[in-house]
């Protein structure tokens, strides 16, 4: 299925790339996560993030649906 | 809208006239500035990114469950986006109510809630030439290091 991934902060800086969308086998995004660690190097645990979908916080183990917009939280800074 | 962006400078004068209230008795406001330094390092300015979509709904959950645990009249917070040099505004928060208390009470509540939940950024760049993602760039250090002795 196809799904549609942003990155900010340190991971779009280690993705090279803000946006993409992906065809994955991926079933969750702790499943996702894992895929995309191989593929750009990440160096956040996944304990140290929050995974959103279709822009609301979720669980990492939700099943996904084609055409969900996925977002890795990074810890955050604001303030 | 409670909680909102602004890619300017914030507008203080603005934001306070939205919490004017006839029943407030007295108004407080946080600003928090873009400092020189951060442990050990010296700053030279600073860059914020954010998930807006999704902070703009938790930055208004914040706003909403500081007035449901503090009775005041009206809070607001907004945020910078973008590059800030040294001394910017990089966010504010605003609280009026009928007495005083509350007023510092909600707005201690909710600029400590937005650093925590809200989905924000901040890269600071050093004098050195180096520049770090806050809260990212260290504890990500520790797991190659387990790993390269591993």
């Amino acid at each position: 299925m196809q799904l549609k991934i942003h990155y900010y902060a340190l991971m779009r800086e280690q993705a090279g790339r803000s946006e993409e969308t992906l065809e994955t086998s991926a079933g969750t995004p702790a499943a996702l996560y894992g895929e995309l660690v191989d593929r750009y190097g990440f160096t956040l645990l996944r304990e140290q993030l929050k995974v959103a979908v279709n822009s609301e916080f979720s669980e990492w183990g939700r099943p996904l649906e084609p055409g969900d917009a996925v977002v890795f939280i990074p810890p955050v800074a604001g303030g | 809208m409670r909680f909102r962006f602004t890619d300017g400078p914030i507008d203080t004068v603005q934001a306070r006239r939205e919490l004017l209230d006839l029943g407030a008795g007295g108004y407080v406001s946080f600003e928090g500035w873009v400092r020189d330094h951060n442990e050990g390092q010296e700053v030279t300015r600073l860059e914020y990114e954010a998930f807006q979509e999704l902070a703009v709904k938790e930055g208004e959950r914040i706003v909403a469950d500081a007035m449901r645990r503090f009775p005041v009249k009206h809070a607001l917070c907004i945020h910078r986006i973008g590059t800030l040099d040294l001394g910017a505004m990089a966010v504010w928060v605003g609280v009026s109510s009928a007495h005083r208390g509350e007023a510092f009470d909600a707005c201690r509540f909710i600029i400590d809630e937005v650093k925590h939940r809200v989905p924000i950024w901040k890269k600071e760049h050093y004098r050195s030439g180096d520049s770090g993602w806050v809260n990212c760039e260290r504890c990500a250090a520790a797991p190659n290091h387990i790993h390269e002795h591993a």
